[in-house]
């Protein structure tokens, strides 16, 4: 089955007819990691929009990873996006437990009011 | 041939199933009463492990096809981080049953952030270097926040997973460059694909981002916004945790990218590493001087400090590595010596962090105010104290490389440092009158402190041959 889906990619990118090829996918990969980025920095309303902004991040890595994957013929890359699904999964739950906690004390999760400590 | 892999992780095999056995009993059984115990026994553990990583026989092991190396630089680092984790349970206890913080998720949550941390340094791998990360760091987001009730600490949290988890990313987009341009996830194969010192572009760039991401986890210059409010905002033996394993952990785990999957292109990484010294040390020495909280001047002042191990890193050698590790484990003892004592400055039975409470400290308690001093001097690396040998070692490491220009600038911002470490004791000796600290300090906070200004004033004679050992650690890495 993985191979299958390998054979599926390759093809895509092997074929070189001008279609898909690696490079199309990493510039996807590239334009959606720094609208994450951008979306942490230049975002001054919302908490949430941050947590939206990193899963963004992790995902441009992800189709990085599979692109490379397929384009190598190497499933590791493939493992590679397993593991950071499961931690992306983590990472997002433990984002929201911190937030629904400074949500209680502060009454807010606008980013102008993450401000008790300058800085 | 699974069973010998297993052998290697046998230390971080027990600490994962204490931890996950540990909170099974607490949440079924104890609840919080029994944290107090959990978190003596949690240090002692950790202990038994580091005497345990000390005597297995020395030598280089792979597991599980070289993504887990045992080296004695790995060995090395994990020891350091599993007594000063100990060490830093255990001054903090009488602080965390005072402040109602003594809960049985404390020290499982430190157990599993140190097993991550023992994954990271002996990463020899992408993926196992990412989870080993991502394992101490969101324990250590969870711990942050661990006073629910405050919005500090909550907000401390916040900040330090928002940012933690941004440096997650760019570090990761770097390893998915450095998968697709290598072709393989291990070290062995990157230093393959860039050792024949030139480097494709796509190389260059993944490197440049996993540097990115580890500054954060270091907290080196441009990198460092988060350190100051986490530092500020948790509670302070979290704070006294930030700033001793997981530092060690980032930095070693720094030296073991740029040397063992990177070592074959020192002059493309070597100015990245010296930028971020540079940067570190002034940053860290110039903003401390404003500061009236002493967690925050800490913070400022481990920015600093990390910028002069990496400025050892930088050298690109072996004594540089060595003189990183040596630095490393000085900047930790003194680090639990003045967290042990941050942790007991106390003003009417509460819990205190501005320098001013220190006025007149040293009429009060003349014994204690010594032991500070002896730490503040030792953390400016005035001689002939042990800090001073640390900032040597570095800064001869950096000379010998020919970095001349770096030894300057780290000459310069010590300098500037000093002059905070120094407002610190001319507070104690010399401030106005006003009513000052309580002065009560619990047996373990001072056994802490008094150990670690012994340590200051005794180890100039050899340094507790913790040069040797450091670079027979070093040479491992470098082969």
């Amino acid at each position: 089955m993985p191979s299958r889906h390998l054979d599926i990619l390759t093809g895509y990118i092997c074929r070189g007819d001008g279609m898909i090829g690696l490079e199309h996918y990493l510039t996807v990969a590239a334009a959606l990691f720094v609208i994450g980025i951008f979306g942490i920095f230049l975002n001054r309303k919302n908490v949430i929009v941050i947590l939206m902004s990193v899963e963004l991040m992790l995902l441009a890595v992800n189709i990085n990873l599979v692109a490379f994957s397929g384009f190598l013929g190497d499933l590791t890359g493939q493992v590679f996006t397993l593991f950071v699904l499961t931690v992306a999964a983590a990472e997002a739950a433990i984002g929201l437990a911190i937030l629904v906690c400074f949500f209680r004390n502060r009454g807010s999760i606008n980013v102008e009011d993450v401000n008790v400590m300058k800085g | 041939m699974i069973g010998a892999d297993l052998g290697i992780l046998i230390p971080e095999i027990v600490l994962s199933l204490y931890a996950l056995g540990g909170l099974l009993v607490a949440v079924y059984i104890s609840g919080d009463r029994l944290a107090g115990t959990l978190t003596q026994v949690t240090a002692a553990l950790f202990v038994v492990m580091a005497l345990y990583i000390g005597v297995t026989p020395d030598g280089t092991r792979d597991a599980f096809g070289g993504m887990v190396i045992d080296d004695g630089f790995a060995r090395f680092a994990k020891i350091m981080i599993l007594l000063s984790t100990a060490a830093v349970l255990l001054i903090s206890q009488d602080f965390m049953a005072k402040s109602d913080l003594l809960r049985f998720e404390y020290p499982m949550l430190i157990a599993l952030a140190t097993v991550g941390m023992m994954m990271m340094v002996s990463s020899g791998d992408l993926i196992v270097l990412y989870m080993g990360l991502e394992l101490q760091s969101l324990s250590l987001y969870v711990i942050a926040a661990l006073r629910r009730e405050s919005v500090r600490s909550t907000e401390a949290g916040l900040k330090y997973f928002i940012l933690g988890a941004l440096s997650s990313g760019l570090l990761l987009y770097g390893a998915s460059l450095v998968y697709g341009y290598a072709g393989t996830t291990l070290f062995s194969g990157i230093i393959a694909a860039a050792g024949d010192g030139k480097v494709e572009l796509g190389l260059l760039f993944g490197l440049v981002f996993l540097l990115a991401g580890l500054a954060f986890k270091v907290s080196a210059a441009p990198f460092h916004m988060w350190t100051p409010d986490v530092y500020e905002g948790a509670p302070t033996p979290v704070t006294a945790v930030f700033a001793t394993a997981p530092k060690v952990a980032a930095m070693v785990l720094f030296a073991r990218v740029v040397h063992d999957a990177f070592g074959g292109v020192v002059g493309d990484w070597q100015q990245v590493v010296a930028f971020l010294a540079v940067g570190s040390m002034f940053l860290g020495a110039i903003a401390a001087i404003g500061q009236t909280d002493i967690k925050r001047l800490m913070a400022y002042s481990s920015i600093s400090h990390m910028g002069f191990a990496l400025m050892g890193l930088s050298a690109g050698t072996e004594q540089g590595v060595s003189a990183m590790l040596i630095y490393m484990a000085i900047y930790v003892t003194m680090n639990i010596g003045t967290f042990a004592f941050i942790l007991s400055m106390e003003k009417d039975g509460r819990h205190v962090t501005g320098i001013s409470s220190l006025n007149n400290f040293a009429l009060k308690e003349p014994m204690k105010a010594l032991a500070l001093l002896i730490l503040m001097f030792s953390l400016a690396g005035v001689p002939p104290l042990v800090g001073f040998f640390g900032k040597y070692a570095v800064l001869l490491a950096a000379v010998d490389a020919g970095l001349v220009w770096l030894a300057v600038a780290g000459v310069i911002a010590s300098v500037i440092g000093a002059f905070y470490y120094l407002r610190i004791v001319y507070f104690m000796y010399f401030g106005t009158n006003e009513d000052g600290l309580d002065g009560q300090m619990n047996v373990l906070p001072w056994v802490g402190l008094m150990a670690s200004a012994g340590i200051m004033l005794l180890g100039v004679l050899n340094l507790f041959g913790i040069d040797g050992l450091a670079q027979a650690a070093a040479a491992t890495l470098i082969r």
